[in-house]
């Protein structure tokens, strides 16, 4: 079954066009890798995706799970279970991280007509989720994002993730600004989420992340253009050639 | 689908103020407008003795000599203030012993306002005094109160059964030359509460107020005093809200605190007054005085305020640090949105040797509004070892609305260390974007970031009230953005 049909996508950031035609296809349970070098596209692609505004859809469809993407809003899309995990995952300050996982699940849950779960329920299944990735108690009780190191607002990232339980993950670039240990931690969180049932597109520029997160299909992005695609191998060669071959200055 | 957008905007509609009901009950009125004979009918019809009505006039005539002030940052048309009624009160028979006796539709309303005052709900601790317009409805758990010696009635009650007390501390904190408004409730106070803790009684319960304006063209003027004796504490709650109008509504409330020796005082307000509609049209006018004095050593007043209603808000809820080693609190929230106008703060008198203060303001404007914070922290030549720390932070939601900061600091004493931080900041669309993309609606996001932004204050309200007013920051900046 098809989760993601992206066909013919063309997207325009302030009047410039950056996504100049994408076709994508991902099926139920694949893990695509996303590769490119700086200003290919890579990151217009997930926002597009979660649909955060300022990027206008010229041409072209996405459609999730059947539905088209492109005519829900972003917390539909969220419910409907696209799920971003952030570069640079925003500071919300005075919302205790707990407190942010308990609205956005319940507000996820009703808004397909669940029963939200009341605090007993939830802080059973936080902690549960939160264990293997390492979170404290401790960090659930600051406020989200704040004064957390990279390594902690990533795993923060993937327990969000964990916890929504998401159809479609999209990760942008999670291997930033981690060092190695962190980075295992982060991927074995991922992998932990790989499912029959589960997408994921692993956006990144560096190959060291897919040595932990191994994608099924490797995607080449430059100049807002998906220029090759192959296995797990072609993030490898990337690494020896670098992006020169591919119309893009090498960053 | 056309239908059921409507349906949808209807209820939306109504939901908008859902306190916008009126209440038909006759009343009896004092004649419109004022003048002396308007401040003898109050007084007679409140059976007062000689002494007040003398004090009541002495404060008009004092009144008629000044003039309103204008230094807030508040604009608004001329207030006439002979187009108005100052005295209105529910016309009943007999007065009510229980609830069973009190008019249904009076308690229609409280049951729509979610007021604790049938029995089961008392359970939950909490005692109320009800005002209605101006007479009081019912007090409930006076009992329990009097047991540990608590004095809880109508201020019209405790002129009559505790004419000491009332004599010696009504306007002791606030004196009837202290302000334009101050000076027009003295003259004109119908009703609010009185509170008396005996010495070394704590409070066995959160004490509670609801007030509501109800009658066309009323002005509401209580008067409150509570009096904590040495070493005693209370915690006091007060709620406001107003029905929906098209004109505006006039409210000047006075609050006066005293705390001697050792004693402590909490006072707690959440204010959703009607704001007006979306045009600016309507609303209340808030301008209110409430003071609190630190008589006695090492006692301590502190004030929490939500405040998320009224067209405009003229409000500056102060500590007058007299008692030394004593301490004043000021925790605000100021939401403003539409057509709103906040001026709003506190002054923090020291007087007394190592006196300590700590204000914390929250502001968030949305809309069309203006949110000011205006504070003094003041230091006497003989406060020695003086500490203050300020901190005013402001949010602002869109591109329309105004913060301003005006802080004023003055100092006569070289020991005192004044700490002042202030900060402004705007949701960000990122921010936005985040926590939708979590499945937070937009509305709810700005909720939740709003509460985020309030969490010192909110921690200082009591429980109960802080979940409604961590609801009443969501029902507020509905529509705030889009």
């Amino acid at each position: 079954m098809s989760m993601l049909e992206i066909k013919n996508l063309h997207v325009n950031v302030a009047g410039k066009e950056i996504l100049k035609g994408i076709d994508l296809s991902i099926a139920a349970g694949e893990v695509h890798a996303i590769m490119g070098p700086n200003g290919s596209g890579k990151s217009t692609l997930s926002y597009v995706l979660a649909g955060r505004g300022g990027y206008e859809v010229t041409e072209g469809s996405i459609r999730f799970k059947g539905k088209d993407l492109l005519e829900m809003s972003v917390d539909e899309r969220a419910a409907a279970g696209v799920f971003l995990a952030f570069q640079y995952p925003l500071e919300i300050p005075g919302v205790t991280t707990m407190t942010f996982l308990k609205t956005a699940l319940n507000a996820q849950r009703k808004a397909r007509g669940e029963e939200e779960l009341d605090a007993v329920r939830f802080l059973k299944l936080v902690r549960e989720k939160a264990k293997p990735l390492n979170v404290t108690d401790d960090m659930l009780k600051r406020a989200l994002n704040v004064g957390y190191s990279g390594g902690e607002k990533k795993r923060a990232e993937v327990l969000q993730m964990s916890l929504l339980e998401p159809s479609l993950a999209v990760l942008d670039e999670t291997d930033s600004g981690l060092d190695i240990d962190a980075l295992k931690t982060v991927a074995e969180g991922v992998n932990a989420l790989r499912s029959p049932e589960r997408s994921m597109i692993v956006i990144t520029h560096y190959q060291r992340l897919l040595d932990y997160i191994v994608p099924d299909v490797v995607h080449v992005l430059s100049q807002g253009r998906i220029v090759k695609t192959g296995g797990k191998e072609l993030a490898l060669e990337l690494e020896k050639s670098g992006y020169a071959e591919y119309g893009a200055d090498a960053a | 689908m056309a239908a059921v957008k409507e349906t949808v905007e209807t209820v939306r509609e109504a939901e908008k103020y859902k306190y916008g009901f009126f209440t038909d009950i006759e009343s009896e009125k004092a004649p419109l407008g004022l003048t002396e004979d308007t401040v003898r009918f109050i007084s007679a019809k409140k059976d007062e003795p000689e002494w007040l009505l003398q004090w009541r006039l002495d404060a008009f005539r004092r009144w008629l000599t000044m003039t309103e002030p204008t230094w807030a940052k508040v604009s608004y048309p001329p207030i006439d203030f002979q187009d108005a009624y100052y005295y209105a009160a529910p016309k009943q028979k007999v007065q009510p012993k229980s609830l069973d006796e009190v008019d249904p539709k009076l308690l229609e309303t409280y049951e729509k306002l979610g007021i604790p005052l049938t029995e089961q709900k008392m359970l939950a601790g909490v005692a109320v005094d009800a005002v209605f317009d101006s007479v009081s409805v019912v007090t409930t758990f006076k009992e329990k109160l009097a047991e540990a010696g608590v004095i809880f009635c109508p201020m019209s009650e405790a002129v009559k059964n505790h004419p000491e007390l009332v004599k010696k501390y009504l306007g002791s904190v606030v004196p009837t030359s202290d302000n334009f408004y101050a000076t027009l409730n003295s003259a004109v106070f119908s009703e609010g509460s009185f509170v008396y803790i005996p010495e070394s009684v704590r409070c066995p319960m959160e004490l509670s107020t609801y007030f509501r304006i109800n009658e066309k063209q009323t002005g509401q003027f209580e008067r409150t005093l509570i009096i904590a004796d040495k070493g005693s504490y209370v915690s006091y709650l007060e709620g406001c809200t107003a029905p929906q109008r098209d004109e505006n509504q006039l409210h000047a409330a006075v609050v006066e605190l005293v705390a001697l020796e050792d004693a402590e005082i909490k006072y707690s307000t959440v204010q959703n007054w009607f704001p007006g509609d979306e045009e600016g049209k309507g609303g209340v006018y808030n301008f209110v005085t409430k003071r609190g004095d630190c008589r006695g050593a090492n006692s301590k007043i502190s004030w929490t305020q939500v405040e998320t209603g009224s067209a405009i808000t003229w409000k500056y809820p102060s500590c007058i640090l007299r008692g030394d080693n004593s301490r004043g609190e000021f925790y605000s929230i100021a939401i403003s949105n539409g057509h709103q106008q906040v001026d709003s703060g506190t002054k923090m008198i020291h007087l007394g040797r190592n006196t300590t203060s700590r204000i914390i303001s929250k502001g968030i404007s949305a809309g069309k509004s203006s949110n000011t914070y205006r504070g003094l922290v003041s230091v006497h030549r003989k406060a020695e070892n003086v500490r203050n720390f300020t901190q005013c932070d402001s949010l602002l939601i869109g591109d329309k609305c105004s913060a301003h900061t005006v802080p004023y600091i003055e100092t006569k004493n070289p020991t005192a260390i004044l700490e002042h931080e202030a900060t402004t900041s705007k949701i960000s669309d990122d921010q936005l974007f985040y926590c939708m993309q979590r499945g937070i609606g937009e509305e709810e996001a700005v909720a939740l970031i709003v509460n985020g932004f309030c969490r010192d204050v909110l921690q200082q309200l009591p429980m109960e009230f802080a979940v409604e007013a961590q609801k009443l920051v969501g029902i507020s900046l509905e529509g705030s953005v889009g």
